[in-house]
């Protein structure tokens, strides 16, 4: 693997432009003040109670996602090209998906194949024809990047259903205000604070056309024991919204109700946080006990936003990704800013004997797969890992894809030895209402803690940065 | 509000007085069995501080005697007490991250501060005495602190009211229960079968409600049992009298029908029990017998808890 692009030195000793101030203030801080502000930030985290949860793991039922008091910086020149990259993937991401379950012209031209959708789990026959208002599918997208150059943006990742992480985005910065103000005086950091405003509006705008000139929006969480729990009563909060919960809706004659202490009363747009699957057990999957009974009824009749749509899964699916530079052209006309990841996709006999005989470089995922789980990271995997898994690729080649292993771009971090470069990603949140198209400058920066490793996910030892757009 | 919200809110307040009222009651056990045998007769104070607790029968299904560290150890931090500190610590902290939207940064910190310093606790015991108190004073504290920045910090809206109402129903249920226990120490002295011995028995009760040095400015006598009585029942100034728990119910149940534009059985049902203790005197109620009215009072009482659940929280 080639030396990674270092996102604040330059080979040969310089430092790139956005790094230059945190260097020098880096430079007069004793390690010493560094730790004890590192020290002071977790002690933080855990007060305010910032934690998360891993399934499958009884000893520790509420963590803590390590975070790093390093910001991690872009030039405001970088940002703009970014953001207009994403603005126009999340464009094309919408208008895929009222596409496919509508006209198809997208398959009529065979930009996708026919099965890709037909036979994918995460497809959604019951949204066929259905009107959405305001034809918005994804309101909420977190798009995963890396970069590996000085050039590009590279998407990783869409995900298009349930994103979570924008409460890190919020709090980091919270946290990083109140420990480092000297460090804020001395950069231009765009706000990321209206985000909640920003969401607010955005859900508002998308209400059905029975709702009220006021329309009541609540977030639907599937409740405490959820690993994203928190991050849904903070947004709920910063929202001034209802957190609900499936038992605290009920449907009447095809509209929402929430049970209050003053009787029912109507809710328009949900920000589910909740997947398609547990929606209503009605529709979906009848063991559901975090749904609302009748919810999709409701939602065909018209009375209902939901936010994200049912059915965005289709977008996120990692086999569907490998399309999306044509999906952008197809439907604007235009050349896709953000580049895609070079994929190969396991269904297409060509790719899989390729795959087969490069495991040892290449990162394989499942398709419907997130979290980091269940994939293959091929150079750091040993012997028996990869010909289990070449087992498994073998016996249902259509459940993956392959990629190479890029050397995502490294931040400066703290570790045991002092600082030293780790890498990273970033997941910039955008939202989509009924009239614009809006992204706070910064997201969510993931970085893998242990040296050398590439798996920025926080269920895997994953942390996270504050993200600074520098406003020049 | 979401009536889930306002059932946690209830709860959650109800949770922390009970944590309080259960330390109280230790620490005022403890006190007494520490006098020497001649002080405090022949009476079982473990028994009666289980009794206090309403969790006698439950005990006894586990232990065959009820002494310092079965009671101070089911009381305080058994699973299988449903209403042990433990138990009122872990559900407070559970119902405030469900409504965490609902209360404000200042309540959480508290409860969940407290949650994680406890952990320690529940992991390692209380090995020595000192432990002991220093928990029980904790756990106070938490209680002092959350009640704190609820009045400091709420808005004053239906969220409040809820939580208020959580508070002063279980504060009555408290506070009768003891005197549910200790009724027979507590007969005028004509009556009175037992002797001066029975001062400590009457401070006791009054240390478990904190209201020990409220007793002196109210009367300014030496401890008279029938006062005793008074002041938990009928002294509206004591914040933990029933009268003044009622007081407390029925202006919150107004607030909240003023803001509802409704009233309903869950306001007038507490406007009835006001009204009795009202109309109260001690001697009326030693003719009736203490006994026969506290326990109408505990029946009474959560009937309320019963109608307010069925009016609003579910």
């Amino acid at each position: 693997m080639a030396v990674a692009f270092d996102e604040m030195n330059i080979p040969g000793g310089d430092l790139r432009p956005a790094y230059q101030e945190l260097a020098r203030w880096l430079k007069e801080t004793p390690p010493e003040a560094l730790e004890y502000r590192r020290q002071e930030a977790e002690l933080l985290f855990r007060r305010i109670g910032i934690t998360f949860a891993v399934y499958g793991d009884a000893e520790a039922t509420e963590r803590l996602i390590p975070f790093d008091v390093i910001p991690r910086i872009m030039s405001g020149k970088e940002w703009a090209l970014l953001e207009k990259g994403l603005k126009q993937r999340v464009r094309a991401l919408n208008m895929f998906l009222r596409d496919i379950y509508h006209g198809r012209e997208v398959l009529r031209a065979e930009i996708v194949p026919d099965d890709l959708i037909f036979q994918n789990p995460v497809f959604r026959p019951e949204m066929n024809g259905q009107q959405v208002p305001h034809d918005v599918y994804v309101h909420i997208a977190g798009i995963d990047i890396v970069r590996v150059d000085a050039n590009d943006f590279i998407v990783l990742e869409d995900n298009a259903r349930t994103p979570s992480g924008v409460s890190y985005m919020l709090e980091n910065r919270e946290i990083m205000m109140r420990l480092f103000p000297d460090l804020f005086a001395r950069h231009k950091v765009a706000p990321v604070e209206r985000y909640p405003d920003e969401l607010l509006a955005a859900l508002r705008s998308v209400a059905p056309l029975s709702a009220s000139a006021e329309p009541t929006v609540a977030l639907l969480t599937p409740g405490v024991y959820n690993s994203a729990y928190y991050e849904h009563s903070f947004l709920a909060d910063k929202l001034g919204i209802e957190l609900v919960e499936g038992r605290d809706l009920i449907v009447k004659n095809n509209e929402v109700f929430m049970r209050t202490t003053e009787g029912l009363k109507r809710v328009d747009v949900i920000y589910r946080r909740v997947d398609d699957d547990f929606l209503d057990p009605l529709t979906f999957r009848p063991d559901s006990v975090l749904g609302v009974p009748g919810l999709m009824s409701a939602y065909a009749a018209g009375n209902i936003t939901l936010a994200n749509a049912v059915g965005t899964g289709i977008a996120d699916d990692k086999a569907i990704y490998s399309y999306m530079p044509d999906i952008v052209k197809f439907y604007l006309g235009e050349e896709p800013i953000l580049k895609n990841v070079p994929t190969w996709r396991c269904r297409e006999p060509k790719d899989l004997a390729y795959v087969l005989d490069n495991l040892g470089e290449l990162v394989v995922k499942e398709v419907h797969g997130s979290g980091g789980y269940g994939m293959l990271i091929g150079p750091a995997a040993t012997k028996a890992t990869i010909e289990a898994f070449r087992e498994k690729l073998k016996r249902e080649p259509e459940g993956f894809i392959a990629q190479p292993t890029l050397a995502l771009s490294t931040c400066p971090t703290c570790t045991a030895a002092g600082l030293a470069p780790r890498h990273v990603d970033l997941r910039p949140f955008v939202l989509t209402g009924s009239k614009r198209t809006t992204i706070v400058p910064g997201g969510l920066t993931r970085v893998a803690l242990k040296e050398g490793s590439l798996v920025v996910n926080s269920s895997q030892g994953g942390g996270t940065k504050d993200t600074w757009i520098l406003d020049e | 509000m979401l009536s889930r919200t306002a059932e946690n809110l209830y709860w959650l307040a109800r949770y922390v007085e009970r944590a309080e009222y259960l330390a109280r009651t230790i620490d005022a056990t403890l006190r007494v069995t520490a006098l020497p045998a001649a002080y405090i007769g022949k009476t079982n104070e473990w028994d009666s501080a289980l009794l206090t607790a309403g969790v006698a029968a439950s005990f006894y299904q586990q232990y065959e005697e009820a002494n310092e560290n079965n009671v101070v150890d089911y009381l305080s931090f058994s699973q299988s007490n449903p209403s042990s500190i433990r138990n009122c610590i872990e559900a407070a902290r559970l119902n405030s991250r469900s409504v965490r939207t609902a209360l404000t940064s200042e309540m959480w910190d508290t409860i969940n501060s407290a949650w994680i310093e406890l952990q320690e606790v529940w992991s390692k015991g209380t090995s020595t005495r000192e432990d002991l108190a220093k928990f029980l004073r904790f756990v106070q504290e938490t209680s002092l602190r959350f009640d704190g920045s609820a009045y400091r910090t709420m808005l004053r809206n239906d969220a409040y009211w809820f939580s208020r109402l959580g508070l002063h129903l279980e504060r009555a249920d408290n506070t009768a229960r003891i005197l549910d226990v200790k009724y027979h120490v507590l007969l005028p002295e004509e009556e009175h079968v037992g002797g001066p011995l029975d001062f400590y028995q009457w401070s006791s009760i009054l240390r478990s409600v904190s209201a020990l040095t409220a007793y002196h400015w109210v009367y300014r006598e030496t401890l008279k049992p029938w006062l005793v009585a008074d002041l938990l029942i009928l002294n509206g100034t004591l914040p933990r009298s029933l009268a003044s728990c009622y007081d407390n119910l029925v202006r919150n149940l107004d607030q909240i029908g003023v803001a509802y534009g409704r009233q309903g059985p869950a306001q007038r049902h507490a406007r009835g029990i006001r009204n009795r203790l009202e109309h109260s005197n001690m001697n009326d109620i030693f003719q009736h017998g203490v006994h026969e009215f506290i326990q109408e009072f505990i029946a009474d009482n959560s009937r309320l808890g019963e109608i307010i659940t069925k009016q609003y929280l579910i």
